[in-house]
């Protein structure tokens, strides 16, 4: 039986996938001063997981990323819920949001906010409606 | 200052959320949608006291002030609407495990049931034109979810009407927005209302107005936009037709009172006129629907044309007698739409048909479920003591004084046929002999009949207790003509 081979494309994948993870984070945390934020940021995450697929095939990639990506929805969600149910702790309106500096290790003096919180729930989100929408369709016979 | 305001948003998110965690497990989905409905139906209640002793609550999202940010109203009329909401939604939630939808409900519809509520509480919350288009969406995705759910072929063909006739309004509620927003500059709905007021509505905006009725008019299926109604409200289940008859046309109708109300007032000659007349052809084509037919579901679902006819015709007449009859009756159209459409869902169950023709002697096995049938025909149709009375006196009373004769008397020939749809069901299908049924066995209506009386029980205090709401209503009505209170409470100025 003729097999294709697919060397220069699974060659490739492996690099590109990871310039493409690290794209889509760098474009999840610049989203507050600069272009990006959760959604771009999730799309190019699924982009980047679909090129895997695409190289790779199911059985491989399910077994590198073990997880359910419909549950990152409701995940998601509850990132997103969260930051505004701690407006019922702190008695403040809903989604108030507030921000300070940090001295962190390595990244030294940043500036972190609320409202990044969420931005990971809505890049959790995204990424499980991709991957769900896509898997769905591709598993479908 | 108050987060209350938005906790009929946040409860059914929330539930919805913890919901999909518990998908494959019906048991624990079935609790935990009784507990947490239970607990939104307590809070609305609470909400409902509060704001009618303390007053509007106003919800300044992000702490963000008026004009600039997304605010949330709890007025009157809201909070009375998310009480009735979660009336419907509660019932609805301990109907719903007895109503046959067993793979159905492994199929998230536990979660789309509570973004279908958060929809609808947002729509009747929000104070800001854009949000209520996203709330739509919201109530509208979850819609679609629960339309198709079970994957029937006459499910797929409906729900590809409904799904395109929606995404068609939706990008003109889109298109109306971005054209308000060029002409005022905001938004905000009460600083709409203020600049709209300060150009007095002139040109374009009017037709910005009608944009937005038609918008509006094709959510709640008016007169010339409801063809899509019927069909795609009979096709899923019993529990999911009750929650869309009870909430989804009543949320256009809603949007149309307060746009109506609040924004586009000063050419009531154009705008208000144009609503009398649509009112009277729902009403008239309503009722030839549901006469022309002898499926028991189909003639319900015709007879929420007429309900929206009626409740256009007072927010048209523009009067305090209308604007009451509006909101009476809107209220007791939502409760008494799902009874019907619950108890229309016990009757095929037990008698395994919804064609009238096929059916008969029903009382003879289930008496409780004809009587029932019976008095929610006599509610629906306005016979005195009942609700649709008060609603319909009030809002026929407002025709008259505003000289539409006309309507008048059809809106009071609709009423007779109104009786005559649901009392046909009840001849029909309840009387006769018990040879009729055939070889029907007795089915159990164990825990399908307790709800719906519950609900029932509810829509009659309306009417009997009438005393008691009638002046909270007519305080609404009085609040709702007089559009500076909102926006002052609003803007505070």
């Amino acid at each position: 039986m003729y097999k294709p081979n697919d060397l220069v494309l699974r060659t490739t994948t492996s690099l590109i996938a990871f310039i493409l993870l690290g794209f889509a984070i760098y474009l999840l945390l610049a989203g507050h001063n600069s272009p990006g934020g959760g959604f771009v940021g999730g799309l190019l995450t699924s982009g980047a997981i679909l090129l895997m697929y695409m190289a790779y095939g199911m059985e491989v990639v399910k077994k590198i990323i073990p997880i359910n990506f419909t549950l990152l929805i409701p995940i998601g969600l509850s990132f997103a819920v969260g930051t505004g149910l701690g407006s019922f702790i702190f008695n403040v309106p809903f989604l108030s949001q507030t921000f300070g500096y940090f001295h962190l290790p390595i990244f030294g003096e940043i500036e972190l906010a609320t409202a990044m919180i969420f931005d990971i729930g809505v890049y959790f989100t995204v990424v499980g409606v991709m991957m769900t929408i896509i898997l769905t369709i591709a598993n479908d016979q | 200052m108050s987060n209350l305001a938005v906790l009929p948003i946040i409860l059914p998110l929330v539930s919805a959320i913890t919901l999909i965690f518990f998908n494959s497990k019906v048991n624990i989905s079935r609790k935990l949608t009784q507990i947490f409905s239970v607990i939104s139906l307590l809070v609305s209640c609470y909400i409902v006291w509060k704001v009618f002793t303390d007053g509007t609550i106003i919800l300044e999202t992000g702490a963000w002030v008026a004009p600039y940010g997304i605010i949330l109203v709890m007025d009157s009329l809201a909070s009375l609407l998310i009480l009735t909401t979660n009336l419907v939604a509660t019932v609805c939630a301990f109907y719903a495990p007895h109503a046959g939808l067993e793979k159905k409900e492994s199929y998230y519809f536990y979660p789309f049931f509570f973004f279908l509520i958060t929809g609808v509480s947002g729509a009747f919350i929000t104070g800001d034109l854009f949000n209520l288009f996203v709330f739509f969406e919201v109530l509208l995705m979850a819609s679609y979810g629960l339309i198709v759910l079970g994957g029937g072929k006459v499910q797929l063909r409906e729900s590809l009407k409904y799904l395109l006739i929606n995404l068609f309004s939706s990008m003109l509620f889109v298109t109306a927005i971005a054209f308000l927003y060029a002409v005022v500059g905001t938004v905000n709905m009460a600083q709409i209302g203020e600049r709209v007021q300060e150009v007095e509505q002139q040109g374009i905006l009017t037709t910005i107005g009608i944009l937005l009725f038609f918008v509006f008019a094709t959510k709640a299926a008016l007169f010339p936009l409801y063809y899509w109604l019927p069909k795609s409200y009979i096709v899923p289940n019993p529990v999911i037709s009750a929650l869309f008859g009870a909430l989804l046309t009543k949320v256009g109708i809603y949007s149309i009172l307060r746009v109506f109300s609040l924004i586009f007032v000063y050419k009531l000659e154009l705008t208000h006129e144009l609503f009398i007349w649509v009112a009277g052809l729902s009403m008239v084509f309503g009722i030839i629907g549901a006469l022309s037919t002898n499926n028991i579901k189909l003639i319900i679902a015709y007879n929420i044309i007429p309900a929206i006819g009626f409740i256009l015709l007072g927010i048209g007449t523009f009067t305090i007698d209308g604007i009451s009859g509006s909101i009476y009756y809107l209220i007791h159209d939502m409760i008494i739409k799902s009874v019907l459409f619950l108890l229309v869902g016990v009757i095929v169950y037990v008698a395994g048909t919804s064609d009238l023709r096929k059916m008969g002697g029903l009382i003879h096995y289930y008496p409780v479920l004809g009587w029932l049938l019976f008095i929610s025909a006599f509610v629906l149709a306005g016979i005195p003591p009942f609700s649709g009375f008060i609603g319909k006196l009030l809002l026929l009373k407002g025709a008259f004084a505003s000289g539409h004769i006309a309507i008048v008397i059809i809106g009071l020939l609709t009423s007779l046929l109104i009786l005559y749809s649901i009392m046909k069901i009840f001849i029909y299908g309840f009387w006769g002999d018990k040879q009729m049924l055939g070889n029907l066995e007795k089915k159990s209506t164990k825990g399908l009949i307790a709800p719906v009386a519950f609900l029932l029980t509810f829509s009659v205090l309306l009417g009997v207790g009438a005393e008691f709401v009638y002046p909270h209503i007519d305080s609404i009505a009085a609040y709702i003509l007089d559009p500076q209170i909102y926006i002052d409470s609003v803007l505070k100025e």
